[in-house]
């Protein structure tokens, strides 16, 4: 049974313009030890998937279907249950490390508490785990670090501050949204490469949202293509980059800037903007932006099993295309 | 097919002073956001800069526009010292130079709409023109940078990030420019979005005969729509050289980290690559190192590194770069490569900088 | 430019409710054959009737309750009005110049401020009543010149984040003069926190007034403020409980209008929300 299973996951939001249906029936399963990366443009999910799994939605949120965590159904817990889960099997590391942090309190003080709080440790006991931590970060002079506050720090340190922060608990689940992405492309490396340590040597399994394809390649094992709220494509890394089945997913790749490429040439670009999730299209939801747009994709298209490979596992799409055009 | 020069800037300096001293006792400190940066940009080209964030990019992109006063150093402009201009004659200026910012909403007035914001040049400049003749113009700006005419009355907020980098972008050609400076334009952009954003300005680049200054701290994206592109650390030029020198052949050591850094959207190369990334952090602009501000992080930094400041010296190539091991860093990486492939012996590199 | 429409009812409600309370306290002491002077000696302490014509009934002395709340009203929202008016144009230049130009001036002026805030507000004000005299004016001014204090901290809290907004400096670099970009980009975006500061001061105020003339130091008889109409009926509560009723109903509805109003043009105001 795996570590996670999500089920027809919807999330939406009372706003006085309507509903926002910012998830929309999504399923996965996330086994001990893998790194599942989820993909999408900004609006399209990514974020919202992970905070209803977290149960920390906002207030005019609302979360359906179910998300089974090592057998418990979190969905309908109760705030205090949650909050046990939280701080001990599952954390979650956000995009901006600097504001996640509490700026009033050392970064010794914040790790300690996690410790006392969420295992119960002395905190002389707390103290010594806490520099073994940030040293597994690779941060220099831990002892020094810990006596500082966050804003002495810069935003790459505080985002292996935060890291170290949702390890200490050895969490079963690490959710990192968007990890790298306030940082530098130099810092983001450092933080990748740990992450993949990470992700390599322990038993955590990873949730990683991002939006930078480059980040996936690197770290992740099986990735959900998200788009308006659902899921458009799905598979194990290596499949995914190397034979994109959803224009969608083909879109994305393509619009990356590669760093050897000589000729300098238009980017291909995904044209207009994601749609209005107050008002989500009929039929395909991609069809508005899609360049192989055909009558069928008035009608909706089901998220369809493609390939079951014994080693590479399950991979699906929601296209009524067969195969993209060359 | 020599193009003609249009901005030329020697020797800018922009320093702060700062004060980290206590309530009760100052301590003044000098900050050289910006050292000693000399650049030319032709016309109709685009110079792409390149660095990480606090290198003095920004910094150096006001300093150019005059929205900061440099603390030394020329800004010729089509010939004309801009440094030497007073107030007026430089806010005039302002017609021919113009600026894209990094945080699309943030640089837009809540309070105005997407019209209101794209006619404030016109505006300002023209201030007889009629309504009607503003209104065709801002329209025409809306059709030029891809937006729709019948959003003229939305407020920024209605707005995605991809779009509101459009208004921005029409603000800033809405008065006919020649240089426009993108300050980091995509970085807070989707990936999508972003390569929409750089079509457009490479299109209205080749359309308006416009010459860019491209800052971004990805290399790839500046490689991708720069002629030639100007790595920056902590606020000195580390290199400077045409777009295919600098990935094929950087000739400094930091730009090959910067190299080394971007991720490759494939998951065989990217879990295959050399990752000599750069350990430890930029050290504190308060305190920069002696000699080489990079040596701290050099891998191939040597004794001889800390005694003074290398200078900016063209190679065999023509290209520029501040580096006293430029012709020879290269063959011990790649010696080390080598020995790396031969076996694990060779793992701990004895250049590796401690952290500072 | 401002588009006055409120999205909220109650706010609407309350705009109503303030202009009638407005057109009543000017011409409501006309409708009515008695003056907020001259007792009717035939009527002490009566309750409202309207056979009498006293609406409101009485006080001891036998004077209209029904004039004299209106004159009242009269004296408090003008002590709001113009007390706030002084406030509104000390605490704004002072707080738009200490955050526009910022470093060691911003310091000076704000350390002024948290000084004078030190001071005991109402310890002054009396004290000024006492030194020279009972004067309504003095109120005004006494009022106002204290309340600028929040206001100039809350303007120049707003400038300050104004200025670092890369908005700002976008307008700059199109070529705006200061004086265009103050007078397009700076004022446009405080107007939303002062108007809606505005709103809360004034009611404030009016309280103070009423506080002040509870100490016995406010407005100077025969003339009244709602204040120091509560304040008499109340040593009449048990007796002649109407004229508590009266003009300390007139006051709670006042206070309530404009808090209602606050809110609703602090939505109204913000172009997030149109
Ligand atoms: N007004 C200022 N006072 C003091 N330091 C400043 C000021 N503006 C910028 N700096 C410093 O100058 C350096 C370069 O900043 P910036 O130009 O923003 O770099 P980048 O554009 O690469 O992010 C940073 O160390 C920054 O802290
Ligand atoms: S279903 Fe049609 S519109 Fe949707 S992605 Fe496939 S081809 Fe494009
Ligand atoms: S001068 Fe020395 S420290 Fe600086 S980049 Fe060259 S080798 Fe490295
Ligand atoms: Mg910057």
């Amino acid at each position: 049974m795996a570590l996670l299973e999500v089920r027809g996951l919807n999330v939406s939001f009372d706003t006085p313009e309507g509903v926002v249906h910012a998830v929309n029936g999504i399923d996965f399963d996330l086994e001990p030890g893998q790194t599942l990366g989820i993909v999408g443009e900004s609006g399209s999910g990514k974020t919202q998937t992970a905070l209803a799994i977290m149960g920390l939605l906002a207030e005019n949120g609302q979360a359906a279907g179910s998300v089974n965590f090592r057998g418990q159904e979190l969905l309908g817990m109760s705030a205090q249950e949650l909050s046990r889960v939280r701080g001990s099997k599952i954390s979650m590391i956000f995009q901006d490390p600097v504001s996640s942090l509490n700026p009033y309190m050392s970064v010794g003080d914040q790790l300690v508490e996690v410790l006392t709080h969420h295992r119960n440790l002395k905190r002389r006991e707390a103290r010594e785990r806490a520099v073994e931590m940030l040293r597994l970060v690779r941060i220099n002079d831990p002892q020094q670090r810990m006596r500082q506050y966050p804003h002495e720090l810069s935003g790459g340190m505080c985002q292996r501050i935060m890291i170290a922060m949702g390890l200490l608990c050895q969490p079963d689940l690490l959710i990192a949204d968007e990890p790298t992405t306030a940082l530098d492309v130099t810092v983001q490396s450092q933080i990748n490469s740990l992450m993949a340590e990470l992700g390599e040597k322990s038993s955590t399994a990873i949730l990683l949202i991002t939006h930078d394809l480059g980040v996936v390649a690197g770290l992740c094992d099986k990735v959900l293509v998200m788009y308006a709220g659902e899921i458009m494509e799905s598979a194990d890394v290596h499949r995914l980059f190397a034979d994109p089945r959803h224009p969608y997913t083909e879109g994305l790749l393509r619009s990356v800037p590669r760093l050897d490429q000589d000729q300098m040439m238009n980017l291909n670009t995904i044209p207009g903007n994601p749609p209005n999730l107050l008002e989500i299209p009929e039929g395909c939801t991609f069809s508005s932006r899609c360049k192989y747009a055909w009558e069928r994709c008035a009608e909706k298209p089901a998220l369809e099993l493609v390939d079951d490979d014994e080693e590479a596992g399950r991979r699906y799409k929601r296209c009524h295309l067969e195969e993209l055009p060359e | 097919m020599k193009k003609a020069r249009v901005l030329d800037v020697k020797d800018l300096s922009v320093h702060f002073r700062v004060d980290t001293g206590s309530m009760f006792r100052h301590d003044y400190h000098t900050i050289r956001a910006v050292d000693r940066v000399s650049l030319r940009v032709h016309s109709g080209e685009t110079l792409g800069i390149v660095g990480e964030s606090g290198c003095g990019k920004s910094t150096l992109a006001r300093a150019i526009l005059g929205l900061i006063r440099p603390t030394g150093g020329k800004v010729l402009w089509l010939g004309e010292d801009l440094t030497r201009l007073d107030a007026e004659s430089l806010r005039k200026k302002r017609r021919e130079l113009q600026l894209i910012f990094q945080d699309p909403s943030g640089s837009l007035d809540p309070r105005m709409t997407a019209g209101q914001i794209i006619a404030e040049p016109l505006r300002i400049f023209h201030p007889s023109m009629a309504r009607v003749q503003i209104r065709e113009r801002v329209q025409g700006m809306m059709k030029l940078v891809g937006l729709l005419t019948d959003q003229i009355n939305r407020y920024p907020h209605e707005f995605s990030g991809g779009q509101c980098q459009r208004i921005g972008i029409a603000r800033a050609l809405v008065l006919n420019p020649r240089l426009v400076v993108c300050d980091e334009p995509v970085s807070a952009l989707d990936v999508s979005i972003q390569a929409q954003i750089v079509n457009l300005l490479r299109d209205l680049q080749k359309k308006l005969q416009l010459s860019l200054i491209f800052i971004a701290h990805d290399l790839s994206i500046v490689r991708h729509v720069s002629d030639r592109v100007l790595v920056m650390y902590m606020g000195r030029v580390m290199e400077v050289a045409d777009r295919n020198s600098i990935y094929h052949r950087p000739a400094h050591p930091y730009t090959q980290a910067l190299i080394e850094s971007v991720p490759i959207p494939d998951p065989v190369r990217e879990r295959a690559r050399q990752q000599r990334m750069l350990t430890s952090e930029m050290p504190s602009p308060i305190n920069p190192p002696s000699g080489c501000v990079f040596r701290t992080r050099c891998p191939y930094a040597i004794d001889a590194c800390a005694v003074s400041e290398p200078k900016l010296e063209k190679d065999e190539h023509g290209n520029r770069v501040a580096c006293i091991r430029a012709g020879e860093w290269r063959q011990e990486a790649e010696k080390a490569a080598a020995d790396a492939e031969d076996g694990p012996a060779a793992e701990t590199d004895p250049q590796e900088p401690g952290g500072s | 430019m401002i588009s006055w429409h409120l999205k909220n009812r109650a706010s609407l409600a309350a705009l109503v409710v303030l202009v009638g309370m407005v057109v009543m306290v000017i011409f409501g002491p006309m409708i009515s054959q008695w003056d907020h002077e001259i007792p009717d000696w035939d009527h002490y302490s009566i309750p409202p009737s309207l056979e009498t014509d006293h609406w409101f009934g009485t006080d001891a002395l036998g004077r209209d309750l029904y004039v004299r709340t209106m004159v009242g009203g009269r004296i408090s929202l003008l002590v709001g009005l113009v007390a706030t008016l002084v406030s509104l144009v000390i605490g704004v230049t002072y707080g738009a110049v200490a955050g526009y130009f910022g470093g060691r001036l911003d310091n000076l002026m704000m350390r002024a401020v948290d000084v004078i805030y030190a001071l005991p507000f109402m310890f002054l004000v009396i004290l000024l009543m006492v030194v020279f005299g009972r004067n309504i004016f003095l109120i005004f001014v006494a009022i106002g010149a204290i309340n600028w204090l929040d206001m100039a901290r809350i303007v120049r809290g707003q400038t300050m984040s104004l200025k670092n907004k890369e908005f700002m400096e976008a307008a700059r670099a199109c070529g705006a003069t200061e004086r265009q970009v103050i007078i397009r980009h700076v004022v446009p975006n405080l107007l939303g926190v002062v108007v809606v500061y505005v709103t809360l001061t004034i009611p404030q105020v009016i309280l103070v007034e009423s506080f002040l003339s509870f100490l016995g130091l406010g407005v100077q008889e025969p003339l009244t403020s709602w204040g120091a109409l509560v304040n008499e009926g109340a040593q009449e509560l048990e007796t002649a409980p109407w004229s508590l009723l009266f003009p300390a109903s007139f006051l709670a509805i006042t206070l309530f209008a404009f808090n209602f109003l606050g809110d609703g043009l602090r939505d109204a105001l913000d172009p997030k929300d149109r």
